[in-house]
């Protein structure tokens, strides 16, 4: 393992001169928030925190950190699930959250260039109020889009849509070397050689800083609604998953919930859900340019709904009736972790088909181990958020809970033909089930690649590829 | 128990034109949607049937389209729907709209025991037509209803939310309620009863079916206020700002989450 260089009186000195005084914190002055990210249990104080505001800035201080053998690790607003912004070997956590400006609407290329720092929540609301879309959707709307980038974010949109890749036409980056680099381009082809571009997106930080980025936009779309579709059992809602995403509706999502979680949103909010008179539902959202068209889909939507033996389909169109809906399924995550001491989650993704097949295997795991399993997710799209509560166990049967269910579950999936992480990247948390389910040779071509970029590695170092 | 709902088509957003020369809202060719103060006051007749038996009648007032209101509380479960509709009611006040639904009530044909109105309309904001239905009806009436706790024996309990205390009330039958946004989380529409209901008939009422044949008293003609202007509630965005040196930026912070009762229900 690399032997880093601790951060001395005179590197201080040259690195507050590059950032100033107000950007500069060491020591104690470091807030406990940038220890960690949401991943539990992994405090990591960063020795130095440079809070950056330019390309120039992340430039220099690469160029004086891989001289020196000091590790780099780029943070956003730190609302990762995988310890990926969290400065393992301590060193500079470079803060790109003030570099927040939205810098171009190109309106004949239908693209919006921004800094890193940008929130989720903020793009959509520009684009939105100029009639424009961005369809990526992770539900974790103050994370910066540099972090969505950086770990390829999904969200529920992807039925329909695709993922943060898909949107992505340029970056602008810094190479551990301290280069300026640009890849990708204002353009809707490209073949032009290796794509530089995809390679960085979803790297989380590994092989470069990215400082700039050309997001691709689509009209917005006129009309939506929402499905609620009520089941007598998952296993039934799931089965029927497939023919109601590859019908001619397209719908944008759907995602399943079951009664259980809606109960821990109930508790959590303190306020009903519109229907509990089911075991397990689908929600499904549909939009198009029109209303008749909307209306005409739903219908076609409703009817396959109930051919493949849903109870019935509840049809919300209005934003309060949305919001009854929304507001319980955005706060699952929350509620889930609410009803528990501690957790830890699982984000694998699986061909459509084989998602019921994962998530019955998960209900015999909570009967084998008496733990509480709970699990919502992305049934559209076959991204599952599968949940192991601690429930006040000891550290050590903790700990064992931990390691036999997700060794279980990540095997199952990966029998299925599934991947490790679906959206929240791999960071430290993942890192030795992504290099269990990789191939000897797909293994080695990673570190190799990461070499390339970052012979020190001190970009982002203890990430995403065991060394 | 029979129960009378009163419900409304309200403009689909907050950003909707205004005729300049009468003041009254463009409705044409813009979305539409139920009132959303209307939607826990249909939860609450569904609750009330559920619990007594009986059946409910939604009316309405409004141009034809507004017809989708009436087909929407089918699909939760309504069981009947009227309508009033007639150029001659447009352009109407409040107390020319409470005038139309109480002739409306009387002319129909039915006694109903209840009748239950939302808080207010998302367009109008007086909350005030619930009040006069009442009083043109001749009945007691409630309003700020946040609980309905049974109806026994000729009357009603329910518990009406004021700004310093609940008050636990009993009512004669009949009589009117004006409900609280939060006394139920309304259902969602059911597309197996959008289909069940389909052929549905819905009474329409125009000026010639109601007892009081005067256009003098209804729409425009029958409107005392005079509109000096309408517009779409301000959106008011305040920013606070606390100083990074501030001594008490958590403490302000945390007064002003009070204050603004998002704390309220701090456990």
């Amino acid at each position: 393992m690399t032997q880093y260089h601790k951060i001395y009186r005179e590197d201080l000195a040259f690195l507050r001169d590059i950032v100033g005084e107000k950007r500069f914190f060491y020591g104690a002055d470091i807030g406990e928030d940038y220890y960690h990210d949401e991943l539990s249990g992994e405090n990591c104080p960063p020795e130095v925190l440079l809070k950056v505001k330019s390309a120039e800035e992340v430039s220099r201080i690469l160029s004086y950190a891989g001289a020196r053998n000091i590790p780099v690790t780029p943070r956003g607003q730190g609302t990762g699930l995988v310890g990926g912004a969290v400065a393992k070997f301590g060193g500079i956590l470079l803060d790109l959250s003030a570099m927040n400006r939205i810098l171009e609407l190109d309106r004949n290329n239908l693209l919006l260039t921004v800094e890193p720092g940008v929130l989720l929540m903020e793009i959509a609301a520009f684009v939105e109020a100029q009639n424009l879309f961005y369809p990526p959707d992770p539900g974790e709307k103050t994370a910066t889009i540099g972090g969505n980038i950086s770990t390829n974010a999904g969200g529920m949109r992807a039925v329909k849509y695709g993922v943060t890749r898909d949107y992505v036409r340029e970056l602008e980056a810094v190479l551990p070397s301290g280069e300026i680099v640009h890849f990708g381009g204002k353009v809707a082809k490209n073949s032009s050689g290796y794509s530089m571009k995809d390679l960085l997106i979803g790297s989380e930080g590994t092989l470069a800083v990215i400082t700039r980025a050309t997001l691709r936009l689509l009209p917005l779309p006129r009309a939506k609604m929402s499905l609620l579709v009520p089941f007598s059992s998952l296993t039934a809602a799931l089965a029927a998953v497939p023919e109601i995403v590859n019908s001619s509706a397209l719908p944008t999502a759907v995602e399943f919930m079951t009664g259980e979680v809606i109960k821990y949103a109930e508790e959590f909010l303190g306020r009903k859900f519109p229907d509990r008179s089911a075991p397990a539902y689908l929600l499904i959202t549909l939009d198009s340019m029109t209303e008749s068209e909307l209306d005409k889909i739903a219908d076609e939507t409703c009817e396959n709904a109930l051919s493949l033996g849903a109870l019935d389909v509840f049809i919300s169109k209005s934003a309060e009736r949305n919001e009854a809906i929304w507001t319980a399924r955005g706060a699952f995550l929350e509620a889930i972790k609410a009803s528990t001491d501690e957790m830890d989650e699982c984000d694998v993704v699986l061909p459509r088909d084989q998602v019921a097949a994962l998530v019955e295997f998960r209900g015999e795991l909570e009967k084998k181990y008496s733990a509480r399993i709970p699990c919502f997710g992305h049934a559209g799209d076959g991204n599952l958020h599968i949940y192991l509560l601690r429930d006040n166990r000891s550290d050590e049967d903790w700990k064992n809970l931990k390691k036999d269910v997700f060794d279980a579950l990540y095997s199952e999936a990966d029998r299925r033909g599934g991947k490790v992480s679906g959206e929240h990247g791999i960071g430290m948390a993942k890192k030795p089930y992504l290099a269990e389910a990789l191939e000897a040779a797909d293994l080695r071509l990673q570190r190799e690649i990461k070499k390339v970029f970052d012979p020190g590695n001190i970009l982002n170092p203890g990430k995403v590829i065991i060394e | 128990m029979k129960i009378a709902l009163c419900i409304k088509q309200v403009p689909g957003s907050t950003s909707v034109e205004i005729d300049e020369k009468t003041g009254v809202l463009k409705r044409d060719g813009v979305a539409a949607k139920i009132n959303p103060f209307d939607l826990p006051a249909i939860e609450c007749a569904l609750w009330l049937k559920e619990k007594t038996g009986g059946d409910i009648t939604a009316v309405t007032m409004g141009p034809p389209q507004s017809e989708a209101v009436i087909r929407e509380a089918f699909m939760m479960g309504v069981d009947h729907g009227i309508m009033l509709s007639d150029r001659r009611f447009g352009g109407a006040d409040v107390l020319a709209t409470s005038y139309t639904l109480a002739q409306g009530l009387r002319s129909c044909g039915e006694k109903f025991d209840l009748i239950i109105c939302g808080k207010q309309t998302t367009d109008g904001d007086t909350a005030q037509v619930g009040a006069e239905l009442a009083e043109f009806l001749g009945i007691p009436h409630l309003n700020n209803i946040c609980a309905v706790e049974k109806a026994e024996d000729g009357f009603l309990y329910a518990v009406s939310e004021q700004p310093l205390e609940k008050l636990r009330l009993k009512i004669k039958l009949p009589c009117l309620i004006s409900v609280e946004k939060n006394i139920f989380e309304p259902r969602l529409p059911s597309y197996k009863l959008k289909k069940l209901t389909a052929g549905r008939k819905i009474k329409l009422l125009t000026l010639d079916d109601l007892e009081d044949k005067d256009p003098e008293h209804y729409g425009l003609n029958g409107s005392p206020t005079q509109v000096k202007r309408i517009f779409p509630p301000e959106h008011n965005t305040e920013h606070v700002f606390w100083q990074d040196g501030d001594v008490d930026a958590a403490g302000n912070f945390f007064n002003l989450l009070k204050e603004n009762k998002y704390l309220q229900f701090l456990r």
